[in-house]
């Protein structure tokens, strides 16, 4: 039943993610290269909605739809947000995809992106193997 | 029925992505965020003596696996049903065997990326922002530093 709500929701957010085209690598050029404002809107327009929606949350202090409190917090920094985020940053540019869209982009029929997820399946083992000799 | 089949806006997809934040919460009492779905496909790919070292909390992050596939349906029904003319995602560069090892080799830097960043477009951009946390700020100004400069080197170098 959870996997079935997760299906539905991600379904719901890939038809969105995807008429919007924040999955396309065009886009994604045209934002790394100021051509156009369309990605900055999408994203600046998603955390207004989203920080307005959590200010009602909490002020209301509602519950989950379970009765039990919500459970959110933020992560902890260390040094990989800024070198593990630029190296992101750099995949992101390459791909035209974060990790939402490169399912998409699978989904839509853009099938060489099954190298793209074949890639980030071995940087998270990468990261997973090597993690105890990083700076965090 | 024309915005069925039309790219759209960015004034509709933008607010529609921020209220993900609050019914993903709510509803299902969960963080949004996605990069921790690769963990648990390595851990489904691999072998049992190497899952250890994930430390995968399947309580908290189980779910993003079947959102993941949810999205890939999502995008199916845009390109068959929802979309005039095919849809192009990615440049023709892309479809010969060098393009497969560009995008192998930018696949890594996104999985091991976003997982030492702990977090990515969707987990630090939309829902650490979301909150308020400055730690969630810091890594998304070095997602945009690092896609800004590989861009400029790409283009100008």
């Amino acid at each position: 039943m959870k996997n079935l709500i997760s299906i539905i929701y991600g379904t719901l957010f890939g038809i969105v993610l995807t008429k919007a085209e924040v999955v396309s690598w065009f886009r994604i050029q045209n934002m790394f290269q100021f051509k156009e404002w369309h990605m900055y809107l999408i994203i600046g327009s998603a955390v207004v909605v989203g920080a307005i929606s959590m200010q009602i949350v909490q002020r209301l202090k509602l519950k989950a739809l379970s009765g039990e409190a919500l459970r959110f917090q933020g992560k902890k920094f260390h040094k990989g947000f800024i070198i593990g985020g630029m190296l992101f940053g750099f995949g992101w540019a390459i791909t035209g995809a974060c990790p939402g869209p490169i399912f998409a982009q699978i989904g839509a029929g853009e099938f060489p992106a099954l190298f793209t997820l074949a890639g980030a399946l071995t940087g998270a083992f990468l990261y997973h193997s090597l993690k105890d000799k990083l700076p965090h | 029925m024309n915005w069925l089949y039309e790219p759209w806006n960015w004034y509709v997809a933008g607010p529609l992505i921020g209220l993900f934040v609050p019914l993903l919460l709510i509803t299902t009492n969960k963080m949004l965020g996605l990069s921790s779905s690769f963990e648990h496909l390595c851990i489904l790919i691999l072998p049992q003596n190497r899952r250890e070292m994930f430390k995968f909390n399947m309580q908290e992050n189980g779910w993003k696996l079947s959102f993941m596939v949810g999205i890939g349906i999502g995008a199916f029904i845009v390109a068959q049903y929802m979309s005039p003319t095919p849809l192009h995602f990615l440049p023709e560069q892309y479809h010969t065997l060098q393009g497969y090892a560009k995008l192998f080799f930018g696949g890594i830097l996104v999985g091991f990326g976003t997982r030492y960043a702990n977090g990515c477009t969707s987990g630090h951009s939309i829902f650490g922002l979301s909150i308020l946390q400055s730690s969630s700020l810091k890594a998304t100004l070095a997602f945009f530093a690092g896609g800004l400069l590989y861009t400029f080197i790409a283009t100008y170098l």
